[in-house]
């Protein structure tokens, strides 16, 4: 969409006005500067109506439809967990299975930083729940379609 | 056009002559409006412009009025108000306009940049307000954005599905020095109607109707809007399909004319509505399935394939899924069809046409109007066709008397017909009559009103008289709202809660008086006629026309909200 003031409530207006729950909403730039991203998940059985109503906005470009099987999701979260003494050993060695690094420590707290597909983050969040979750911030998701894994049979040329 | 007042290019202006410039250059001859502190600035400009600006009495009355020069002329209209209550006295008109696809214009006084979420005096956030109930909006910081934006405006509002757009200019923008230049590229990439119709589905869509043997065309508000009637009429004729016209549709092809079958919905006539619950293709041309056509949509047309056409995507499939979607055009796809017609024969659709000729003969539409008894306000209608010859663009509210209006008067052709049909705005018919007057002064308007809705607007007859608008008014005097009454006296057991008007606190007459109009009142079928007659006769100041009917009077047929479409009720006694 054009990366204009009001835009991110044009489309959360939208899609409140026609009734469609947002379970997850990202927004930033692109590569263009004039142009921004957001990415928002749904559920819904009246997906296509959800794709039209949002066409419908003068500001909005294009939507692609990512199924999760065709596309790379990824979402980062900041999890703050109580741990004193023998816990925060404990608290750290569950969060590097997770690749999870501790972005801040205080004296009664540590702060892990992850990144991975929302199921990476949910079991995560399951692991440090014994500790005591203090404080917990998820970026909302963002996604990528995947690329075609084979040469296409014609190549088309890239302008 | 107008003589041009623009500055040559790279002359110094102030924001608001640049707003009033770029009015100009898009052509706008007639704007309706109420000054106010943050719009105070645009007004100077506006005192020296050959643009006539009409004071409405109420920004609501602004925002109908423009409405209704849309209506009648084809062209954009154009509304003005200030910040804050200005702005927000607009929603209705705007939501109005956007239920029904009405090419508008609004342009909105802001407090200045600088005091924008202080809540400052007369501030309201109307970019957000307005951001539901517009196709879209502008928040103007710029003044040497005005003119892209002003033609921006324009195109949004009069292109693909028409609707409002609504432009926030805070007064600092409006008093900052600028230049005005033509607006060269209008760079809306998210913004590309389709118009032109796929040839593989008009193809598929010519050779289903070909197939067909009970096929219905069912045309709307998108005919009217995209000039399509021609179109509409023609390929009705080199195909045989009976059509039906809905309320905002009606007089896309003539009542006169042999395939016309009428109004569907709620109100409709048994035929319309039945030929479309027993059709087998349903060719739908810029219509929505909207609720009041369809009753029950479960239960709608269930045997009968699906031709949508419309310009709008996201109405195909909304409601009911089409066999073949044609996302395009009105007139443009009519016209492919033609073409992909060719030289085929008429559909072979003798025994449909056998079986709606007895439905129309076994139901018409009707009522009963004794000599001595009350005035019926159908017999009014027909009274008012009489004395004119149809010769009028008539107007209504929203309510019994729009129903009639409907239902009674036959359109001879497109944009004679003004109502509020999708949003079903109470109060529309006055200052939507004044705005199609002002628009078409050559013109006979004839508002038909309800004593409901009239008593909600009507101040607007000051405007219409202060600035030589002599538009007529019938007000429908059956003190109560009718509409409510009826379902209250159907479905809530008589219980006639909050639905009487006190009708013998208003004298009509006296009041159209104390506006500055003529007034007029009939109590008898007998004077119905005459006191008609006489009120063409006035052509010096609005006329208003009280028409004392029968409270008790109700719309039929009628389906009940959320009712079978094959459950048609004939009339205050049981359906045989």
């Amino acid at each position: 969409m054009e990366n204009r003031p009001g835009v991110l409530a044009r489309v959360s207006s939208c899609l409140a006005r026609r009734g469609f729950n947002i379970h997850s909403l990202a927004v930033g730039p692109t590569i263009d500067p004039g142009l921004s991203r957001i990415t928002v998940v749904v559920e819904s059985e009246k997906l296509e109506q959800v794709k039209k109503q949002l066409h419908k906005l003068i500001n909005v470009i294009r939507i692609f439809e990512l199924e999760p099987s065709k596309a790379v999701e990824r979402e980062t979260m900041l999890i703050r967990v109580a741990a004193i003494g023998n816990a925060r050993t404990e608290a750290i060695e569950v969060a590097n299975i997770f690749k999870a690094t501790v972005v801040d420590v205080g004296y009664n707290s540590l702060t892990f930083e992850v990144t991975g597909r929302p199921a990476k983050l949910n079991d995560l969040i399951e692991l440090l729940r014994p500790f005591g979750v203090v404080e917990l911030v998820k970026s909302g998701r963002i996604a990528i379609g995947r690329a075609p894994k084979s040469k296409p049979s014609r190549m088309r040329a890239v302008g | 056009m107008l003589a041009s007042r623009k500055p040559t290019t790279m002359t110094t202006i102030t924001g608001s002559q640049s707003v009033i410039s770029s009015l100009e250059h898009e052509g706008v001859d007639l704007i309706f409006g109420i000054p106010g502190g943050a719009i105070l600035p645009a007004y100077d400009p506006l005192y020296s412009s050959p643009i006539r600006h009409i004071l409405a009495r109420h920004e609501q009355g602004a925002g109908h009025m423009a409405a209704g020069y849309a209506w009648a002329t084809g062209r954009v209209g154009v509304c003005v108000a200030t910040s804050g209550p200005g702005a927000t006295n607009l929603v209705t008109p705007l939501a109005d306009a956007l239920m029904d696809s009405v090419p508008m214009v609004a342009i909105t006084g802001q407090v200045p940049t600088h005091a924008v979420g202080n809540d400052a005096f007369q501030e309201a956030y109307t970019v957000g307000i307005t951001m539901p109930t517009t196709k879209h909006n502008y928040f103007v910081t710029d003044p040497d954005d005005i003119p892209t934006v002003i033609h921006q405006a324009f195109h949004l509002a009069s292109s693909g599905r028409p609707g409002p757009v609504l432009v926030d200019l805070p007064k600092d923008v409006l008093n900052q020095e600028t230049e005005w230049h033509p607006p060269q590229d209008l760079d809306l990439p998210g913004y590309k109607p389709t118009l032109d119709g796929h040839p593989r589905r008009v193809k598929e869509a010519v050779e289903m109707l070909a197939a067909s043997r009970r096929p219905v065309l069912y045309v709307g508000g998108g005919i009217i809007k995209s000039e399509a009637s021609e179109a509409l009429t023609r390929f009705a004729e080199i195909t045989n399909i009976p059509v039906v016209t809905t309320l905002m549709g009606r007089g896309a092809i003539p009542d006169s004319h042999p395939l016309c079958l009428g109004m569907p919905g709620m109100h409709g006539n048994y035929t319309a509505i039945t030929s479309m619950q027993k059709c087998d293709v349903l060719a739908a041309f810029g219509v929505r399935f909207d609720d009041r056509v369809t009753g029950d949509p479960n239960h709608f047309a269930v045997d009968a394939k699906i031709i949508h056409a419309d310009v709008d995507p996201a109405e195909i499939g909304k409601v009911r899924t089409a066999d073949i979607p044609i996302v395009a055009d009105a007139r443009r796809v009519l016209t492919q069809m033609i073409k992909a017609w060719g030289d085929r024969s008429p559909v072979a659709n003798q025994e449909w046409w056998e079986t709606i000729r007895e439905w129309q003969t076994k139901y018409p539409l009707s009522y009963d109007q004794q000599p001595d008894g009350p005035i019926k306000p159908q017999f009014v209608i027909d009274e008012l066709a009489r004395v004119t010859g149809g010769d009028a663009i008539l107007v209504a509210g929203v309510g019994q008397h729009q129903m009639w209006a409907s239902q009674f008067w036959n359109f001879d052709r497109p944009r004679r017909w003004i109502n509020s049909g999708g949003l079903g705005t109470m109060g529309f018919a006055v200052p939507a009559a004044i705005g199609a007057k002002a628009g078409m002064s050559d013109e006979l308007v004839y508002a038909v009103d309800g004593d409901g809705c009239f008593q909600m607007t009507f101040q607007e007859l000051i405007t219409a008289a202060a600035h030589g608008i002599p538009v007529k008014v019938a007000v429908f005097n059956n003190g109560a709202h009718g509409m409510v009454k009826q379902w209250q006296k159907l479905f809530y057991g008589g219980r006639l809660s909050a639905s009487l008007l006190n009708s013998e606190v208003v004298d009509y007459v006296k009041l159209a008086e104390g506006m500055g109009c003529i007034g007029l009142r009939a109590e008898a079928p007998e004077e119905v006629g005459p006191i008609l007659e006489k009120s063409l006769t006035i052509d010096d100041r609005p006329v208003v026309v009280e028409m004392v009917v029968d409270p008790d009077e109700m719309v039929f047929p009628m389906v009940p909200a959320g009712g079978s479409n094959d459950n048609v009720i004939l009339g205050p006694e049981p359906a045989d």
